[in-house]
């Protein structure tokens, strides 16, 4: 006897995809949605096309410098350009973002420098940004911890009053297809249900949680999941920039507005491996990546700027160079990167003087001198 | 002085009453904690009071409260958390173990994370299973969070308005065995014993006798009873565990040279070993015996008609005060 676990699972025949909100094809022509008027200036567009040439460029940077030994792993974001870019550039200057440890693009969005990305995954510290400075949160790698730490934000800004006015910060939560089955996640959707708590929870379903597929995740779509909540909940493009940008635009102004959370599943597929230490080819098809490779964010804005004479030749050189540039110098800035002092691992424990941490330091830099010592009278 | 005598329970929510009124960013929030006021009443009248922005009624759902507290910190309040039981807190121990503690050093210094988490610990009062332990060593194994314990009203009354003073986070124990203890607490004194130094509850020169929370009451009524047999027990409240007032440990255990650690919970691997070990490397040469320790068994917490024997009670603590000048 077998466990049939997949039952109900999306794309089981006989059971009807659900929507998908698509402004930009594969093909690279635009359609409208009655719910998702979307504007953009030809500038803006190729704005966007930029952004995401440029962090599929820094992507892949970093997957080169862990090959070669510089980085300790990464996380690859291949093919989640879109559902990043959108949703980055959707955000306004109040708001807050609560990322994973995948989302490079959206910090680029806000102006988190990609050398600062580097220093966790070369081993020199543990994040090490400003989230204040940035209205960008430090990249947390337990999954789906960081939905609390939003819903709790959220709930913070709704405290200080500010809802419905221009300082009005919505909060979004981004978290992954396996993070859906972790209680920190749906003890988050009650939180910000009960509360109504300004914030969006941006899950993109890159279809993997390393090697198990969603239907290991869940039998329904999970877009679905929010009913159960009490509160809407979506499927967009999440390869189509311009669906991601126009969902996330409209669910974070709800929630500035005082109308609560909005669950947004952005349908995408991480075209590399889970990190640079996984092995794709063991747990999946090279049809299936085949596949999605027609599906390309990229490509489809490319296409999209051809067909309709927004860009030249030109523009699509200098953006490449562009790009390039930017990766050239990070590898540069990655290789100067200092390692941490050995003192150093004693500060920032603690925000006020605590006797152990001051006692441990002080041993352990006496022994450090002792060697220096020895150095001398040798 | 405005001197009003005061159970523990009752000094613990004059504590946070002080605290919420002067710092409008300070926020209550857990199970029931609102217009039931607690399941122990530390939070009675509160929401009245604050309302129910500032003092929150969560769903049930401890990793949740934890979880949201950390993200209400990163925008500038100072959540006081209340776990209902002692047992309780295991759901919540990831937010607690992997975000609460680490943040600061993740971010370099950039975030504070000003969270207490009160924690109702300890046996004593016939409850079911879950209720009655005492979980202080996971907490004081863990890097970056502080941790402390009262054992009664004066202390209760002022370490939570210390606590929650604190940039760092808080892991604070109450001893619910003793909600009902009465003192005379100076409702408006703010002259207060720093909130990491341990207190000589009892002078003494024979031996001393380490405890905190709920344990001391039961010390310093051994020392009464070994005073008629004219043994002297110096009794100290440690009152924060981490950071450990070392030094007032020390220098009374080089005057007794010999030393007995009390506390509820099991002895193995317990917050005694590491007070063991450290009174062994400073004071190894004053000491006329090996520090032992009295505590609960190396078992899951009994069933309450049996706890009697297991919580370290005036006879197991003069017991091992006797064994130490047996060597």
């Amino acid at each position: 006897m077998t466990i049939d676990s997949v039952r109900g699972a999306p794309g089981t025949p006989g059971v009807a995809e659900p929507e998908l909100i698509q402004l930009l094809t594969p093909e690279g022509e635009r359609v409208e949605h009655p719910d998702y008027p979307l504007d953009l200036s030809a500038e803006e567009i190729k704005a966007l096309y930029r952004d995401l040439v440029i962090v599929r460029k820094i992507d892949l940077e970093a997957v080169a410098l862990t090959r070669q030994g510089e980085l300790g792993i990464w996380a690859s974001l291949l093919g989640q350009e879109a559902a990043q870019i959108g949703s980055g550039r959707a955000l306004g200057a109040h708001d807050m973002v609560f990322p994973t440890y995948r989302e490079h693009a959206v910090a680029w969005c806000r102006n988190v420098e990609p050398l600062k990305l580097l220093g966790l995954f070369r081993g020199v510290n543990h994040g090490g940004w400003d989230p204040a400075e940035h209205g960008f949160h430090l990249y947390t790698i337990v999954i789906g911890s960081q939905t609390l730490h939003a819903t709790g934000y959220a709930m913070g800004v709704q405290r200080d009053g500010v809802l419905g006015t221009p300082s009005a910060g919505a909060t979004i939560a981004y978290f992954g297809d396996g993070a859906t089955s972790q209680g920190d996640v749906n003890e988050a959707f009650v939180f910000a249900s009960v509360f109504n708590a300004p914030i969006v929870f941006f899950c993109q379903n890159n279809q993997w949680a390393i090697s198990e597929p969603l239907e290991r995740q869940s039998r329904i779509p999970l877009y679905k999941r929010a009913q159960g909540y009490g509160f809407p909940g979506l499927r967009v493009d999440g390869n189509d920039v311009f669906a991601c940008l126009a969902v996330t635009r409209k669910a974070l102004e709800n929630a500035r507005t005082g109308q609560g959370p909005t669950l947004v599943e952005a349908y995408t597929y991480r075209m590399g491996a889970h990190t640079t230490t996984d092995d794709p080819t063991r747990y999946r098809l090279k049809a299936e990546e085949e596949a999605w490779k027609l599906k390309d964010p990229i490509e489809r804005v490319k296409a999209y700027l051809v067909r309709n004479d927004l860009a030249d030749a030109g523009f699509f050189e200098g953006v490449e160079d562009e790009a390039k540039g930017l990766a050239k110098e990070l590898r540069a800035a990655c290789l100067a990167l200092p390692d941490p002092r050995p003192l150093s691992i004693f500060e920032h424990v603690y925000a006020e003087p605590h006797p152990l941490m001051t006692e441990e330091q002080e041993q352990f830099a006496a022994y450090l001198a002792s060697f220096e010592d020895e150095g001398v009278a040798s | 002085m405005t001197a009003e005598t005061l159970t523990l329970g009752k000094a613990m929510n004059a504590g946070l009453r002080k605290a919420m009124e002067k710092d409008p960013k300070v926020l209550v929030m857990g199970e029931d904690v609102g217009k039931l006021g607690g399941v122990f009443r530390v939070t009675d009248g509160l929401q009245k009071d604050f309302g129910e922005e500032r003092v929150i009624d969560t769903p049930l759902a401890e990793s949740g409260i934890i979880g949201t507290a950390i993200g209400l910190a990163l925008r500038g309040y100072r959540p006081v958390c209340e776990i209902q039981f002692d047992g309780f807190v295991f759901p919540a121990a990831d937010q607690i173990i992997t975000q609460l503690a680490k943040m600061r050093m993740r971010s370099l210094g950039a975030v504070s994370l000003p969270v207490v988490i009160r924690i109702p610990c300890g046996g004593g009062i016939g409850a079911v299973e879950h209720h009655s332990e005492s979980p202080e060593a996971y907490f004081t194994h863990t890097a970056g969070l502080r941790v402390v314990a009262c054992s009664n009203p004066v202390d209760a009354f002022s370490m939570i308005q210390q606590s929650i003073a604190s940039p760092d986070p808080v892991v604070f124990f109450e001893p619910k065995r003793r909600y009902w203890e009465r003192a005379d607490v100076d409702v408006d004194g703010t002259d207060w014993t720093p909130l990491h130094d341990a207190k000589v509850v009892r002078a003494g020169e024979h031996v001393t006798v380490l405890a905190y929370g709920p344990s001391v009451k039961t010390c310093l009524e051994a020392a009464e009873a070994a005073a008629g047999e004219g043994r002297s027990i110096e009794v100290i409240d440690l009152r924060s565990l981490n950071p450990l007032d070392i030094g007032t440990v020390v220098e009374s255990v080089e005057r007794t040279g010999r030393c007995v650690v009390v506390h509820e919970a099991p002895v193995f691997g317990g917050f005694g070993a590491e007070l063991a070990a450290r009174i062994t490397e400073r004071c190894f040469y004053r000491l006329e015996a090996p520090v032992l320790r009295v505590g609960g068994f190396s078992t899951p917490y009994p069933p309450s008609r049996v706890e009697d024997q297991y919580l370290p009670d005036l006879d197991r603590i003069l017991d091992a005060v006797d064994r130490t000048f047996a060597w």
